[in-house]
């Protein structure tokens, strides 16, 4: 009867359904560490002191109206975030090959490299082009470059469950048998969800074989600031890349950095070889912005523009950025802490020599069922933990709970 | 050398190009008739007064946060959209066979609508079904669709420039003659680029033949309230059309009756046939979002969310909307009028039949060149000039410029 009686029902999106039977537990220490978002020490979210000044500035500023962007976007806003990334003396952008798309946060700066990469990179629309991602990587990688049409996008290893670290022979064994021209993703910092980043000799290693091999660098950096505290530093592995002179797209997200989740504010880095190939990169990039979203949404983007322009309201916010660190890096330390002084079997280092966000504990997903069904400690089923939703009142009972996980759950599920 | 060294130059999109060069003419006399946002009588752009009013409210609320939107959006703005499409009343809403999507602007309700009937109306990503947009249409209307993945895009008859209005008979004719479930895509009200609207009796004939041949309606509601004025009345059509039992789309845009512009303000509103369907077509509508833009952005939700759900805002909204009514109306008006006083050769009578932001004048391409060139009158090739951009103090000029083009061009 109905033009749409055959369209099945899709299955929610894991991590939002985590939060939502996490919403509905009554028990009464239920934790949440599933969706990344950063929590305070009293487990609410965190609206950053100088986004909060920044808004009042904007809504008292009457020369400010809502007229359309540019497609885009605002061009403070895309120069300033480039820079973020790139440095304030990058060669790349005095070179004036450095350009850029203000996007839908990070998954609105992806969809707008891949759609270009498919139509205009390794030939003409050629779907055929393989897309690597790292095992494991954020759940929607797969699907943000398959909707943009790529029809081979294939693992690239990445993490060795056994020595809890980096495969770093796999990784590099898949860049030098895949096929010339592969697009590769790359997580800048604070893989999500392993928490486990290369080293800078290992970048080396890496970009040595992509160049080599002519691979394509896509990297997507949604944690600059918010994994070491320090935006230098988070941002070596792009920097170095560009140094070397990758013609590269950088998919940079401000929605963890400045709490920004909800206003969307992304940007997609486009690093040309020469100007005149920016131009055109560009002209491209605006026919696909204007059939997806026509021009971008405002208000995320002026409060990070006035932010990193202001020089006072800058300093602030890596403030804020390092206060938001500091608190991930101090669970993780009490994490590590607790679950070695109650002997719990395995070794822990990996938690505190992991970065940002995550952390990929290793429990099955056995022990994971554990957690969520008895303890009522909410992670996703790899084993991923959100250390934002660690705070001093229930760090114990989550290092006891991991405790019990651990040794009373059976280490091989069926 | 590089990678990219065969990408060609696209070229600009025609009507931000036309504004483009209008900022940089440094004619005092100039007047841009180009692009379609709202400008005061000073010819400046408007924020709403009830706008900047929440807009501080939103400021001030300190139990607000930016902690992620639900996939599908802010609930109370999903909701609050699709009861001002479809009214209070609405039958369907009550039956709870009607859901939205918060999306980037109408553009972005456009593309998730797309991409949803690509994937599965008409069979399993059946790329082939026909969609059919009027002749002519928004420029971005047939990229949108072409970019969702659908291969045969269509014009079917409108515009009669002969006779300057609709071409019925020749839209009855594509609508009789289309492949059975083709997918037609409406201008609810104040056609864009026409101004041109069916009738109520013409389109309960369009009605009648769609649902005969199992056609598929998709309505772009860019306009509601700012065409002649009236919530309501902007949106006879839609609720006809819902009356009427069709499964059916409508892509709302907030830009221009909230003049939100720059916050993307749009919701797709899923008219389904029953609560069941709603469910499974909302979570691949989800599906899409995700790998899309993740969930859409709040601020402009939340101040069109406040402002229809609170009734002493959205009264205030109402008379913020018909004071751009009104203001469109009046220089329909005395354009008409001064043209006529100025006997300029042919009937302006289509001036102030049309409705909208916008008025096809009629102007042929040489004629338009002659007013960019030597006027510095900046409009689009087709005719399209928006009314907004006239003022009482530009209109004199304006209709000179026309006299001109319309006496001395062929």
């Amino acid at each position: 009867m109905s033009v749409f009686s055959e369209v099945p029902q899709a299955a929610p999106v894991a991590v939002f359904k985590l939060t939502q039977d996490f919403t509905n537990d009554q028990f009464p220490k239920k934790v949440n560490l599933g969706v990344g978002a950063y929590r305070t020490d009293e487990g609410q979210p965190w609206v950053l002191p100088v986004v909060k000044k920044v808004e009042k500035i904007i809504v008292h500023d009457d020369r400010l109206n809502h007229e359309y962007l540019p497609i885009l976007g605002l061009p403070e806003f895309r120069s300033s975030a480039s820079k973020i990334a790139l440095g304030d003396n990058s060669p790349a952008i005095q070179e004036n090959r450095v350009g850029a798309v203000q996007c839908l946060g990070g998954t609105g700066a992806l969809k707008m490299g891949a759609e270009f990469l498919r139509r205009f990179y390794n030939g003409d629309n050629n779907t055929k082009t393989p897309v690597y991602v790292s095992a494991p990587t954020w759940e929607n990688h797969n699907a943000v470059f398959s909707n943009a049409g790529f029809e081979d996008v294939r693992p690239y290893k990445y993490w060795d469950g056994e020595k809890r670290g980096l495969d770093l022979t796999g990784f590099l064994g898949d860049l030098e048998s895949c096929p010339e021209r592969s697009i590769f993703v790359l997580h800048a910092c604070a893989h999500n969800p392993t928490g486990t980043d290369p080293t800078q000799e290992q970048w080396k290693q890496i970009a040595e074989v992509m160049m080599r091999r002519k691979l394509f660098v896509f990297f997507d950096s949604a944690y600059q600031g918010f994994a070491s505290g320090s935006l230098e530093k988070d941002a070596w592995a792009v920097r170095y890349f560009v140094s070397l002179g990758f013609e590269m797209f950088c998919a940079q997200s401000f929605s963890k950095n400045f709490g920004l989740y909800n206003e969307r504010v992304g940007n997609l880095t486009v690093v040309a070889r020469d100007p005149d190939n920016l131009k055109r990169i560009l002209s491209q990039m605006e026919k696909i912005v204007r059939t997806t979203w026509s021009n971008p949404p405002s208000q995320g983007a002026r409060i990070v523009a006035i932010t990193l322009n202001t020089p006072e309201l800058f300093t602030e916010w890596k403030d804020n950025v390092k206060t938001m660190a500091d608190r991930v890096l101090l669970m993780r330390a009490q994490l590590k802490a607790k679950l070695q002084s109650l002997g719990t079997p395995g070794t822990w280092e990996h938690i505190t020599d992991q970065i940002g966000m995550f952390s990929f504990t290793g429990l099955n997903p056995k022990q994971v069922e554990y957690m969520v069904k008895e303890k009522h400690i909410y992670l996703m089923a790899s084993g991923r933990i959100n250390m934002c939703g660690l705070t001093t009142k229930n760090i114990d009972y989550v290092a006891e709970s991991i405790h019990e996980a651990v040794t009373k759950v059976c280490e091989l599920p069926d | 050398m590089s990678v990219f060294s065969d990408v060609p130059q696209a070229p600009p999109v025609a009507v931000f190009k036309l504004t483009a060069d209008f900022r940089e003419d440094s004619h005092p006399q100039k007047v841009n008739l180009g692009v379609g946002a709202y400008r005061t009588d000073n010819c400046q752009p408007w924020v709403l007064p009830v706008v900047k009013k929440v807009e501080r409210l939103i400021v001030e609320d300190e139990s607000l946060n930016h902690e992620y939107l639900p996939i599908l959006g802010l609930p109370e703005f999903r909701s609050a959209s699709s009861k001002v499409a479809l009214g209070d009343d609405s039958a369907a809403i009550k039956d709870n066979r009607v859901g939205g999507v918060q999306a980037l602007g109408g553009t972005g309700a456009l593309r998730i609508g797309a991409e949803f009937l690509r994937r599965w109306y008409n069979g399993v990503n059946n790329t082939a079904t026909p969609v059919y947009v009027s002749a002519p249409t928004w420029e971005n209307h047939n990229a949108v669709f072409a970019d969702a993945g659908f291969k045969d895009i269509r014009p079917y008859h409108y515009w009669d420039a002969a006779k300057r209005g609709l071409d019925f008979t020749g839209f009855q004719d594509d609508l009789e003659k289309a492949p059975e479930h083709s997918i037609f895509v409406l201008h609810a009200c104040a056609h864009n680029p026409t101004g041109t609207d069916p009738t109520q009796e013409e389109w309960k004939k369009i009605a009648e033949i769609m649902k005969r041949r199992n056609l598929f309606v998709f309505f772009d509601s860019a306009y509601q309230g700012f065409a002649s004025g009236s919530l309501d009345k902007d949106a006879w059509a839609i609720r006809f059309f819902v009356s009427e039992g069709f499964e059916l789309f409508v892509a709302q845009s907030f830009s221009k009756n909230f003049g939100l512009y720059n916050e993307r303000v749009g919701n797709l509103t899923v008219v389904a046939q029953d609560s069941e369907n709603l469910t499974r077509i909302l979570s691949q509508m989800e599906k899409i979002v995700r790998t899309t833009w993740s969930n859409p952005p709040s601020q402009g939700a939340r101040i069109v969310s406040k402002t229809l759900n609170c009734p002493e805002l959205f009264a205030e909204w109402k008379a913020n909307v018909k004071t751009m009514a009104d203001r469109v109306l009046l220089m329909r008006d005395q354009l008409k009028s001064k043209l006529q006083a100025l006997g300029t050769p042919g009937t302006w009578d289509h001036i102030t039949q049309q409705i909208g932001m916008f008025s096809f004048t009629g102007l042929n391409p040489k004629q338009v060149e002659f007013m960019i060139k030597e006027k510095h009158v900046y409009l689009m090739a087709s005719g399209r000039i928006n009314m907004c951009g006239l003022t009482s103090k530009n209109i004199d000029y304006v209709a000179q410029s026309i006299h001109d083009a319309v006496t001395t061009i062929q």
